[in-house]
């Protein structure tokens, strides 16, 4: 049955005040197509987890949807800080609340989420305050060699919204390139929306079943937007809007010039439609050039 | 002169954890050079990475078109870091203190932060597992005081006094500090950060006025040579074309 339906409905549906989101995507498919929507629905209190709450949580920051942001690195990738952010952990009392954690705290904590066990064990933070700053971090005594490991407890989204390159109506969605922690973080999640490039039919996924990143008996949702993930990148589709990044420094800046971007970009527009609809140099400046791979017999 | 001196850091057929900005103008500039074989690795999960332009993120499309592997992240710090299979890592620092420990969390309180800085990332389980740790950071004094205001990675000797050997780490630590300098490297025993070499028209007084703790200089101290015209032409013309990173 088609699981096929359009964002709006989507995060109606899926994406409740108060929920625990990841939207994932690390650099790559990044679906700000979704936090858009989010926002214009006026979402709010949401605890926003991800590695690198890049623009996208800035902005749902900026546009009060976020009461708590878990996180590993939050910084403006290649391009200085993120603002909104700052001002809103800067000030005093701090406007959100934050859980602070490293990059591998947090793709263990996504894995324990899919594994559904209660934490996850590695080698880390010795000689670090992070412990200290996050009491959520903690060590066990290992039962086999005696020795002590960190542990980070399982991180499970009520909902985690994965962008692929393509998917089926069912939500087997395929995805190349850099990977992030999308298959943990969907796992682990109570419901999965799917946003694809791309909507194929089952026989395309079935004839490359490697490729499969997200199974559809996971997901709840599938959503075909074609630039869902600007100003972030697809692979094979468009390449990332580094120019965007480096504005976002100047416009997050300044909270005035924030509050216009969201007006125009986000409130002013209905969908992500109209938005790549008034970004007509889109597909000139960042449409992906062919780099095709090779072919593989899957037969026997 | 930073990114020639953190690129001779690094030896041929070495398998490197890179990080955005000079670290990989270093990577790219020795593989250029004396390092053909280099196996540049990136947290986002792109192994062996040939990028045919500089990336701007540590996410960039073009580390992934020709590289060896894509991999997910949870294998990049299971299978590779955490399993002791880098062997260089690099790492940035908004403070760095006598004994190496590197604050990328907060400037002053935790709590109530004067300036917020980015965080983690993944440099404290780079610092605990990477064989050796390159730091690069510009000299100044506010950037290299006595105590760090905050321990994101670990470096020859926790707030205690411990050591990371007896804490169980098993990367050797930052081995290196480079800054636009000198290079600033452990003392075998203590651990504690010394000069261990100075960079052409460098004063030794200044380098030393800019740390905040009584600087030991290492005998016999290095002098580092000034870039090749074939180092300063690969990164100009080669490596970083469009002046993103050379300033």
């Amino acid at each position: 049955m088609s699981k096929v339906m359009t964002m709006t409905d989507a995060i109606a549906a899926h994406v409740h005040d108060g929920d625990v989101l990841v939207i994932e995507g690390f650099t790559h498919l990044i679906c700000f197509a979704a936090a858009h929507e989010i926002i214009r629905q006026g979402r709010r209190r949401l605890t926003l987890c991800r590695l690198t709450p890049d623009l996208v949580y800035d902005q749902m920051i900026a546009a009060g949807c976020a009461s708590k942001l878990v996180f590993s690195w939050a910084g403006n990738p290649g391009a200085g800080s993120l603002h909104a952010f700052r001002r809103a952990v800067e000030c005093d009392p701090p406007a959100i609340e934050i859980e602070e954690y490293s990059h591998f705290g947090m793709v263990a904590r996504l894995s324990a989420g899919a594994a559904r066990i209660p934490f996850w064990p590695l080698r880390d933070y010795q000689g670090t305050d992070l412990p200290a700053a996050n009491a959520r971090i903690r060590s066990v005594t290992c039962p086999y060699t005696g020795e002590t490991l960190a542990t980070v407890p399982a991180l499970n989204p009520d909902v985690t919204i994965v962008h692929a390159q393509r998917a089926d109506a069912d939500g087997n969605a395929q995805v190349w390139g850099l990977l992030g922690t999308q298959k943990e973080a969907a796992f682990a999640s109570k419901r999965v929306i799917v946003v694809a490039e791309e909507l194929v039919d089952a026989s395309v996924i079935r004839a490359d079943p490697n490729r499969t990143l997200i199974p559809g008996v996971i997901v709840d949702a599938v959503v075909v937007e074609p630039w869902g993930a600007h100003p972030s990148f697809a692979q094979g589709y468009y390449d990332r809007d580094n120019e965007f990044y480096v504005a976002w420094d100047r416009i997050g800046r300044d909270p005035q010039s924030l509050q216009q971007y969201l007006d125009a970009w986000v409130h002013g527009i209905a969908d992500r439609a109209e938005y790549v609809r008034r970004q007509p140099d889109l597909v000139a400046r960042l449409a992906a050039r062919p780099a095709m791979s090779g072919e593989v017999n899957y037969g026997y | 002169m930073m990114a020639v001196a953190a690129a001779r850091e690094l030896r041929d057929g070495e398998v490197v954890f890179v990080g955005i900005g000079l670290p990989n103008l270093a990577c790219l500039l020795a593989r250029a050079t004396h390092a053909p074989n280099l196996v540049l690795i990136y947290e986002s999960g792109a192994v062996g990475a040939r990028p045919a332009r500089l990336p701007l993120s540590i996410g960039d499309p073009a580390l992934v078109t020709g590289s060896l592997m894509v991999c997910g992240m949870a294998d990049v710090f299971q299978c590779f870091l955490q399993s002791g299979r880098i062997e260089a890592g690099f790492l940035g620092a908004a403070q760095i203190d006598r004994w190496g420990n590197i604050n990328t969390t907060v400037v002053g309180d935790y709590a109530r932060p004067r300036v917020r800085l980015p965080g983690s990332g993944g440099a404290p389980e780079i610092a605990i597992h990477a064989r050796r740790t390159l730091v690069i950071t510009r000299l100044d004094r506010r950037a290299f005081p006595e105590r760090v205001d905050f321990i994101t990675s670990p470096g020859h000797r926790d707030r205690a006094g411990v050591t990371r050997q007896s804490s169980g780490m098993p990367g050797a630590g930052p081995v290196r500090v480079i800054t636009d300098q000198g290079i600033l490297a452990p003392n075998a025993e203590s651990g504690q950060l010394e000069l261990a070499a100075v960079f052409p028209g460098a004063e030794i007084e200044t380098i030393r006025r800019s740390v905040q703790w009584p600087l030991s200089l290492r005998s016999p101290l290095e002098r580092v040579g000034a870039p090749t015209e074939v180092e300063l032409r690969t990164l100009r013309e080669v490596v970083d074309p469009g002046r993103v990173f050379l300033k």
